[in-house]
């Protein structure tokens, strides 16, 4: 008890005194803060991008793809696959239709809103009528749904943000053919909605694909039916193809950038943490050194050594938690829903999505800023608690 | 020159501090140097990219495939020296995770279009005899351990091989080099190799590169090239492999630049906490700089004494700083293949040491014109 009222007296000495000492305590806060920053905005670029990919998919929807495909862009089904793949035990049924639609994916070049001299990547899905009741996520926003047969399209609402021309109303025009955007769609802040969505049949014709897709999407019975569904593709010898979760299909697309963005902002977090519990330190000593003389005389009046080393560790921590708490703010009010959109290596298609500052990289954020703080005030600490008496009473 | 030993003494008045100080700047440097490396490679080396090389890419996108037929058309244009095709494999070797670029190429014109790939004559010789013979950039060679002679299979992607099955194999006859900045990090092989052997789209390749005889007249023969092809099945949209590449880059978009931004924003935070603890430590001293002057030390004298002090400081920490990053990088890629060229540009370096004299400067000059302005009874009654 005694010793913990002791600790608390000299901590809120310590903590009173901070405001004399602004100056050299900034450099901590101002060191910490820095590193909290770069720390959690960079991680939050990682954690929007998988974000975006992970809203992509259902558990209850399967991909197929010819085997040896890593993306829907390298893979390829024959009309007669789709055919057969359509009569797979597990699909589900709405009377005698399986909810099935087999895809295309066709990329062009548009602009992007930010650099309209550049070419972007953009997605263009060829999709069949059972494409829309199989994603139960989909919702036209404004305008209408395309009408099968024609030249129309709608537009996904991350697209018309990032790429010019997909207004509704607008005409995009790509080589030599000519799309009338007609809605503009939502599905729940996938990756879909960074793509253009038109009649699987009109893309076939305007690139000359003949009859053939590039993949199937089916709604199973049940999340259970995915094996049985599986199994009777893979064991089936007309058929060549590779079958997978959806949701899994586009996690494992986010890894290549979610993992370079990692490394990179652990990296450099770990090496400015360096920087910042050096200023810790310099901070800390100078508050030791300045107030050695209280220090001694705290302890000549009977305050044990544990009490002092405690408080300085804890007012260094202080800073931290200030630090911190500064830097996640700045992170979050600086980066926080930033929109942009970069290229997916796996698919060579723009992915739009928006930077996420989420309350777990806060909370790592701060917990980063109460280690560096603990670092910093550990060795001052110990001189402070070390510091003989009689030397410390005579300096100045 | 004879006040060397006082500057010296100066700065190590107070070890603890100058340490701590020399330590900030030290990493604040070692970060500048790998971020610069890593914003440039973001931009996947645009500045080597070859002004007299254009590129042409289908006019839809790039992934749709052009005729083979081109290339005469290209090579009897005027003013065109070599005109080759490329095409994307995108094979897989042993896991997707093992990503590296494989281009089936000719081979003879792509040596001549990339004189900056240095191959030696017998291993040219030996590709050109070997169908199956591809060759691989030293740093991918050493990724996986390939030696001349290996056989490497590949499991195709986007081409299945006609024979059936997934899988394509390749002889590795020749592995290239080049400088810092020449991608070391691709595969290519022959392309009659991937066309005889595929089981659909003969004829069909990704993309030409045409080396041209005068780069000041990339512009009118990228609009000949377009012209040519307009209004047939495939039309074309030619740029320079800067263009080209630097849009590439752009479709990566502004990920790399907020990093670098992020980071360069918190670098100057740094540098300028570090200047601030400098300039305390004059701010300390006020009263010896006083009687500086009363010995007769003229002011410009007291300005360079002080200036020389905190140069000191933020170029030795700076310069030790940048040389760690610059040993670093040359360790290579930490990432095993994402960032293909990890070079330190020359030109940051430059920038690096102008940020170090900044740093110095700004840490030095204010208390150091309040010095020389001082005047010695005031400063003397200070303390």
């Amino acid at each position: 008890m005694q010793w913990i009222k002791q600790t608390l007296a000299v901590l809120a000495l310590n903590i009173r005194t901070i405001p004399q000492r602004l100056s050299s305590s900034g450099v901590a806060i101002v060191g910490i803060a820095g590193v909290v920053v770069v720390f959690v905005s960079v991680l939050s670029i990682a954690a929007g991008f998988a974000a975006a990919m992970q809203s992509s998919g259902s558990p209850d929807r399967a991909l197929v793809m010819r085997s040896g495909a890593d993306s829907e862009m390298t893979s390829g089904l024959s009309g007669t696959d789709v055919d057969v793949i359509k009569q797979a035990p597990g699909i589900r049924r709405e009377g005698q239709a399986p909810l099935a639609a087999a895809e295309l994916v066709v990329i062009i070049d548009l602009p992007k809103i930010v650099s309209p001299d550049a070419p972007a990547n953009v997605p263009v899905r060829g999709i069949g009528p059972e494409s829309i009741p199989l994603r139960s996520e989909f919702s036209i926003v404004e305008g209408r749904m395309f009408k099968f047969g024609t030249n129309e399209v709608i537009a996904g609402r991350a697209a018309k943000g990032q790429f010019v021309h997909l207004n509704v109303g607008d005409t995009i025009v790509s080589g030599q053919n000519r799309w009338d955007v007609v809605g503009t769609f939502e599905s729940d802040g996938g990756v879909a909605e960074t793509e253009i969505w038109i009649d699987a049949r009109t893309l076939q014709g305007a690139y000359r694909r003949g009859n053939t897709y590039q993949s199937l999407l089916a709604r199973l019975e049940s999340r259970e039916s995915y094996d049985a569904f599986r199994d009777w593709l893979t064991s089936n010898p007309q058929l060549n193809v590779s079958i997978r979760r959806e949701n899994e299909y586009y996690a494992s697309q986010s890894q290549t950038l979610t993992r370079l963005i990692r490394t990179i902002g652990f990296g450099i977090a770990a090496l400015m943490g360096i920087g910042a519990v050096f200023g810790a330190i310099l901070t800390m000593y100078t508050a030791v050194a300045t107030r050695a003389r209280e220090i001694a005389t705290l302890r000549a009046l009977g305050f044990n050594t544990g009490s002092v080393l405690v408080s300085v560790l804890a007012e260094s921590m202080v800073l931290g938690l200030i630090g911190g708490t500064i830097g996640g703010a700045a992170a979050y009010l600086g980066f926080n829903g930033y929109q942009t959109s970069t290229m997916n290596f796996q698919t060579f298609s723009q992915v739009a999505f928006a930077f996420r500052v989420t309350p777990q990289l806060l909370a790592l954020g701060l917990f980063y800023a109460l280690l560096m703080g603990l670092i910093g005030g550990l060795f001052p600490a110990i001189r402070a608690a070390r510091l003989p008496i009689p030397v410390a009473l005579r300096e100045l | 020159m004879k006040f060397l030993p006082l500057v010296w003494k100066n700065i190590w008045r107070r070890k603890f501090r100058t340490v701590f100080t020399l330590l900030s700047i030290f990493i604040a440097f070692v970060l500048f140097g790998i971020l610069m490396t890593i914003r440039y490679s973001f931009a996947f080396g645009v500045e080597i990219a070859g002004a007299d090389r254009l590129v042409l890419i289908h006019k839809v996108s790039l992934i749709m495939p052009l005729p083979v037929s081109y290339q005469t058309r290209l090579q009897q244009t005027k003013g065109v020296e070599v005109a080759s095709h490329q095409t994307w494999f995108g094979g897989i070797y042993q896991d997707p995770s093992n990503f590296f670029a494989n281009i089936a190429v000719e081979p003879e014109p792509f040596l001549k279009i990339y004189p900056e790939f240095v191959l030696p004559p017998e291993q040219v010789q030996a590709w050109r005899n070997d169908r199956q013979g591809a060759i691989v950039g030293r740093d991918l060679a050493q990724r996986f351990g390939w030696k001349l002679g290996d056989r490497v299979p590949l499991t195709a992607a986007i081409w299945l091989p006609k024979g059936g099955g997934t899988t394509w194999e390749f002889n590795i006859v020749g592995i290239y080099d080049g400088g810092d900045t020449v991608d070391k990090t691709q595969m290519f092989f022959r392309y009659d190799y991937l066309d005889e052997n595929r089981a659909r789209g003969q004829g069909q390749v990704g993309w030409y590169v045409v080396k041209i005889s005068d780069p000041a007249q990339a512009v009118d023969l990228s609009r000949t090239f377009d012209e040519m092809f307009a209004n047939s099945a495939a039309e074309t949209k030619t740029t320079t492999e800067k263009g080209f590449i630097e849009g590439f880059a752009k479709q990566i978009g502004d990920i790399g630049s907020i990093m670098v931004a992020i980071s360069s924003t918190v670098l100057v935070m740094f540098g300028l906490v570090a200047a601030s603890t400098m300039a305390q430590s004059v701010r300390e001293r006020t009263s010896e700089l006083a009687v500086l002057k009363t010995l007769g030390f003229s002011g410009p004298m007291i300005l360079t004494l002080v200036l020389a002090e905190s140069l000191f400081i933020a170029f030795t920490g700076g310069l030790l700083g940048l040389g760690l990053a610059w040993l670093f990088v040359q360790g290579g890629d930490p990432t095993n293949g994402m960032l293909p060229i990890f070079v330190l540009p020359p030109r940051d370096v430059v920038m690096g040491i102008a940020l170090m004299a900044l740093i110095g400067m700004l840490a030095g000059l204010m208390p150091a014109i309040a010095a020389m302005r001082l005047k010695i009874t005031d400063a003397l009654r200070r303390t």
